[in-house]
């Protein structure tokens, strides 16, 4: 049936080839030379230029730290919500639409969103205020308050990315079969030993989806920053925005976009080679 | 009687675990809208209520006649609309493709469509400023949205593999065998049984472009996004305008993610294989 | 090993009342199935033995003590899944072996047992393949292992052989039932399958509507059904009722005259076992309207109606009937059963 219309399916794929071949890979190879490359001659000029900036080690280290925080705070919050979800029967519809509202905003409005709670008249101040913590209005966003800003900026990005890897988590737990649980239960588990055993072993591919997923989001960090910090936190990604924009030097932003790329390249395969997903070893 | 009352210390706990979640989701977005629809006023009243006082639609109507805002919100859309229609026109295509017929490159194609996960794909935005300009697609909305179907094709294509293989293959074969031609038993058979799911994936399609600031605030300087406008005009812009941006752009995505809550789960079941 | 006693269990969900005070006593070493259509509470009372599910009231005690409240790993014993769960991550020797490490048994004893057990049910080449290489018989032999390698004082299966196909789930019955006789594990066995437990059971409860209708040996459950349900539910034709006019204490059949038990009103139910009959001269005995003849090789299956009322009757192949035909047949009197219409309770045997 399908041998004498071979050519049907390649005619199907055959825009999203085109388009990703124009849009993606292209784009790719253009910004690998024009980091690489001063006046069509390869050079690592710009790379230089990249790593001798003021700002260039203070945006890798923010970042790690962002990421390393991040990231796996997403992860055992993603957990802890999928398991709570899981024993509720009434109500759990309700529970997991509220969780997801998040993944509609954007990390601009989620910087705007705790910009309004961390500002100097804002909400936190009034809580610690109110608690007789405080005696006046306190600045928590500048750069004499690093600290501060730091966990700022890493609450709004937890706030705001945990519901993409609760809903990877939760889809993965649901493939779950309960007996798996309820066998473990009946041969003596406790249900800590359940969770580590069975159940994270069996949600492995969606727990490395997540990973990947968030783990490259995160070196991408950008908005949610600018908003709360503004310059005061410098991150790659904003320096790739600020070399590209306002110092208008195009190779430079290219430097710091192959840095990032192979910074989520590198993560990615880090995750595809620890966390081994073998589909003999899968419900 | 002690183990009842063990079970509802858990029940107690688990609840309060729920609640404090649903709190902490919804109670940052209850204060921006506070502080969106407080005004100037607002901003600066110490110590902040936590009750809404002093809140109008005024502030928030003042914010949307500033110059900019419209046409920046009616640019997104734009971008939005383009992102949706081409994923899906090209997605959709090569979904099929995954679903029902096994090729030579399939497996190849399979990982060009994976590897775009492993990169930051707006940060691609950036050397296509200079053959955009060529194009004269630099500053438009129209390249706005090319970038941005980037970042949703691929999400578009594996989604809809996922929604066509839910769709039986007898239940094709049955329209073949009663006199169908296939286009006839795609567009009668297959594409209703799919069109929930469809309708779901441009929903995330018009959320990937319409969150996306990086690659729009880079691609324009007149014709902005909503996104790239607020970024933009960030630092100069007084508080409660900032807050009322944040509400501006939280409210459509919101309403959408309502919408396909349904298939939320199901999607990314698919999506994360 | 060890003996249970149910008490009086009763389980609600909302106002649904799946199990409505259930009672059983199962001795030591005993096999004991429950068996009863879909719903009908049975898979409910063996999660609640298990303590996967918390009864609304009643008590259950193993070997006099009560285990309500206890968690499951605390009662001692095991399960075997109709999904089988095993666990697709660990190799077959890790899921035999699952049960005896949560005890924190030491290794050489853990290597004992899982050998024990898998020599027992013949898997010791797959020890160490995973369960997704396996067959579905292959797999319900390791969690049957599994079960066993921790020498449980209660064995729970539930439907462990539904997922089968036919000609696997007739060898598996056999061989469970000569590797749980070796074992002499005391059992409850879970399923809707008369004949796995008429085979394979010492003793039947029958479920239905959440109410046990009959405890009994096989043999006692197929020819003295307790109610009109166990009766239709057990054997193949299900038993015959057919109602009848009784007159001074008896019901006449053809030429001849039964007694019927004491206390029964104008009408009584007879509960006929198709196979019990044998075939009578013709104008003799009890009449039937044969609708369908089919000959099964082994036997011979006649369709159609007795009193107007429709029956199943089984006579030996050597009989030839035709579509259509009157045929007459005769009863054994000590294998009739007799049953109030109303109740559908049937009467005490005559001794």
């Amino acid at each position: 049936m399908t041998q004498n219309r071979s050519w049907i399916p390649y005619l199907l794929i055959l825009p999203t080839v085109f388009f990703l071949g124009l849009l993606f890979i292209a784009p790719l190879v253009q910004t690998i030379w024009l980091a690489v490359s001063d006046n069509g001659m390869p050079s690592l000029a710009n790379m230089r230029t990249m790593m001798i900036d003021i700002n260039f080690g203070r945006s890798i280290l923010n970042t790690f730290l962002l990421t390393l925080v991040v990231v796996p705070v997403q992860i055992a919050m993603a957990l802890a919500m999928g398991t709570m979800v899981s024993k509720v029967n009434g109500g759990r519809e309700t529970i997991l639409w509220i969780w997801t509202i998040p993944l509609g905003i954007s990390d601009l409005a989620a910087g705007m969103v705790w910009l309004s709670i961390l500002q100097n008249t804002g909400y936190l101040n009034t809580l610690l205020f109110s608690m007789g913590l405080i005696e006046r209005q306190t600045a928590w966003l500048t750069y004499q308050t690093p600290v501060a800003l730091f966990v700022g900026i890493a609450v709004a990005e937890i706030w705001r990315g945990t519901a993409i890897v609760m809903i990877i988590i939760v889809a993965g737990l649901n493939q779950v079969p309960k007996e798996f649980k309820e066998a473990a239960e009946i041969f003596g588990a406790s249900p800590w030993t359940r969770f580590t055993r069975i159940t994270l072993p069996l949600i492995r591919p969606a727990l490395q989806s997540a990973l990947i997923l968030r783990t490259v989001l995160a070196f991408e960090v950008f908005a949610v920053v600018y908003a709360l910090g503004g310059r005061n936190f410098p991150v790659l990604v904003g320096e790739a925005y600020n070399w590209q924009n306002q110092n208008q030097n195009y190779s430079v932003a290219a430097a710091y976009a192959v840095l990032i790329m192979v910074i989520s390249l590198i993560a990615t395969l880090f995750y595809l080679k620890v966390i081994k997903v073998d589909p003999e070893r899968l419900p | 009687m002690s183990n009842t009352s063990f079970i509802s210390a858990r029940r107690l706990l688990l609840w309060s675990g729920i609640v404090a979640l649903c709190a902490w989701v919804l109670v940052p977005i209850y204060l921006v809208a506070l502080g969106a629809l407080g005004g100037r006023s607002g901003v600066y009243q110490w110590p902040k209520s936590i009750l809404p006082t002093g809140v109008s639609l005024q502030p928030f109507f003042l914010f949307l006649k500033t110059e900019g805002v419209v046409q920046s919100f009616l640019n997104s859309l734009g971008a939005a609309g383009i992102t949706v229609a081409l994923s899906i026109l090209l997605g959709a295509p090569a979904g099929y493709a995954l679903a029902r017929y096994n090729f030579r490159g399939k497996d190849s194609f399979r990982i060009l469509v994976l590897l775009t996960r492993a990169f930051p794909l707006a940060i691609l935005a950036l050397p296509l400023t200079v053959s955009f300009i060529r194009l004269g697609l630099y500053d438009t909305v129209i390249g706005v949205g090319l970038i941005h179907t980037v970042l949703a094709l691929p999400f578009a294509a594996l989604v809809t593999q996922g929604i066509f293989l839910g769709v039986p293959r007898e239940l094709e074969e049955a329209a073949w065998v009663f006199g169908c031609t296939r286009i006839q038993a795609f567009f009668k058979i297959v594409a209703p049984l799919a069109l929930p799911g469809l309708v779901a994936t441009a929903v995330f399609a018009f959320v990937i472009s319409w969150n996306e600031v990086f690659a729009a605030s880079v691609l324009t300087v007149r014709n902005r996004t909503l996104t790239a406008y607020l970024l933009t005009v960030l630092s100069e812009s007084p508080m409660h305008y900032r807050f009322a941006g944040g509400l501006l752009l939280i409210l459509p995505s919101v309403v959408f993610i309502f919408a396909v809550r349904r298939y939320l789960f199901a999607i990314w079941g698919i999506s994360s294989k | 090993m060890a003996n249970i006693v149910i008490d009086s269990i009763r389980k609600d969900f909302g106002t649904f009342q799946a199990l409505k005070e259930v009672s059983l006593t199962i001795n030591d070493g005993e096999f004991v199935s429950l068996l009863g259509p879909s719903g009908c509470g049975k898979t409910t009372l063996l999660r609640i033995i298990a303590g996967l599910e918390t009864g609304t009231s009643g008590d259950i005690s193993v070997d006099g003590r009560s285990i309500v409240g206890l968690p499951p790993k605390d009662r001692g014993l095991a399960m075997v899944f109709q999904n089988y769960a095993v666990f697709p991550h660990m190799t077959v020797y890790e899921n035999v072996a699952f049960g005896l490490r949560m005890q924190k048994a030491d290794e050489a004893r853990v290597k004992k047992q899982v050998e024990k057990a898998a020599a027992l049910l013949h898997i010791e080449p797959n020890l160490g393949r995973y369960p997704n290489k396996l067959s579905g018989g292959q797999r319900q032999r390791v969690a049957v292992a599994r079960a066993l390698a921790v020498e449980p004082r209660v064995l729970l299966m539930d439907e462990p052989l539904s997922n089968l196909d036919a000609l696997l789930r007739l060898e598996m019955r056999t061989e469970l039932k000569t590797v749980l006789q070796a074992a002499g594990t005391t059992t409850i066995y879970v399923t809707h399958d008369q004949t796995e437990a008429m085979g394979l059971s010492d003793r039947i409860a029958v479920v239905h509507d959440g109410r046990i209708e009959q405890v009994g040996t096989p043999v006692e459950v197929y020819n003295h059904p307790a109610t009109r349900f166990v009766g239709s539910f057990i054997g193949n034709p299900p038993m015959n009722f057919i109602s009848m006019p009784v007159t001074a204490g008896h019901v006449a059949i053809g030429t001849k005259r039964f007694a019927v038990p004491a206390g029964s009103g104008d009408t009584i139910l007879l509960g006929l076992r198709g196979e019990t009959v044998e075939r009578a001269p013709h104008g003799q005995g009890l009449e039937m309207q044969v609708r369908v003849a089919e000959p099964m090789g082994s036997h011979l299956l006649l369709t159609g109606s007795i009193l107007g009322q429709a029956a199943r009757v089984i006579l030996p192949a050597t009989e030839t009937v035709r579509n259509g035909e009157m045929i007459g047949l005769t009863l054994d009197a000590k294998r009739l059963t007799w049953l109030s219409p109303d109740s559908g309770i049937s009467y005490p045997a005559a001794a």
